[in-house]
């Protein structure tokens, strides 16, 4: 006759067991990417975001471009695209200020392309969508633009 | 192993414009099933992309890129015949790159 403890123990060495030998399921087992600033993409707000980062707080500038539309149809599918002609990017932001999570994507920019990213974002309710360029220089800039969105994206 | 990418690059004016469809669910952890239970988080967390070999972008998404995401860059000097290769990795560890030729 097996006492409690043994059967757990034995049990959590089957489950280790099962964990080495990847048998169990990969969805128990999300984990981030090496390097992945999780902590800026789980910022509730921009403030937080970029204190996750390590930057200031960003001053709006006609220099950088937000594309974005003015009515999106279906918040699951924004096309959104940030750009700056500005020499000496670091890193373009895309962010959606009334989203669960403000941070929609990083991108680094280094010398052999152009500080200029599309793609697409879901948002979940009308909300003004940052564009903001992180400079070489420490300094920070940000353009905005107001979606309206009549279907969201985050409903299930 | 997840669907192929469809990658197009194409030549114009000194520069190459990349645009990237890539094949992915990208949950966003925020929804739930029909029990209520949340419905965990999986979605594309980095992208790279590579010029003849030689990394020239590094992106990381969030999960509030759209499912299927779409990208576009443009890679400053390259022409036609040049390689352009594309990297995602996911938060389960799944991976896929895949190549393609300015045209």
């Amino acid at each position: 006759m097996q006492t409690r403890r043994e059967i757990l123990s034995g049990s959590a060495s089957v489950a280790a067991m099962l964990a080495a030998t990847g048998l169990l399921p990969r969805l128990a087992h999300a984990q981030n990417v090496p390097g992945y600033k999780a902590s800026a993409f789980e910022s509730k707000s921009i403030a937080d975001a970029m204190a996750a980062l390590g930057v200031a707080m960003p001053s709006e500038s006609t220099d950088i471009r937000v594309t974005a539309p003015d009515i999106a149809e279906n918040g699951a599918v924004v096309p959104v695209g940030a750009a700056t002609s500005l020499a000496g990017v670091k890193s373009i932001l895309i962010l959606v200020e009334k989203n669960p999570n403000v941070l929609a994507a990083m991108f680094d920019v280094s010398d052999a392309v152009e500080a200029d990213f599309s793609t697409r974002v879901k948002m979940g309710q009308s909300s003004n969508v940052f564009a903001v360029a992180l400079m070489g220089d420490g300094r920070s800039l940000f353009a905005q633009k107001d979606v309206k969105v009549t279907l969201g994206g985050c409903g299930g | 192993m997840a669907d192929p990418m469809r990658i197009r690059a194409q030549a114009a004016d000194g520069k190459a414009t990349v645009r990237v469809l890539m094949s992915h669910e990208m949950e966003t952890g925020q929804r739930k099933d029909a029990a209520g239970n949340t419905i965990p988080a999986w979605h594309i967390q980095q992208v790279s992309a590579r010029w003849n070999g030689a990394t020239v972008m590094n992106a990381q998404w969030g999960p509030a890129v759209a499912k299927n995401p779409y990208l576009q860059f443009a890679v400053k000097g390259a022409k036609a015949g040049d390689k352009i290769s594309i990297t995602w990795l996911d938060n389960r560890g799944d991976n896929r790159t895949d190549e393609a030729v300015v045209s």
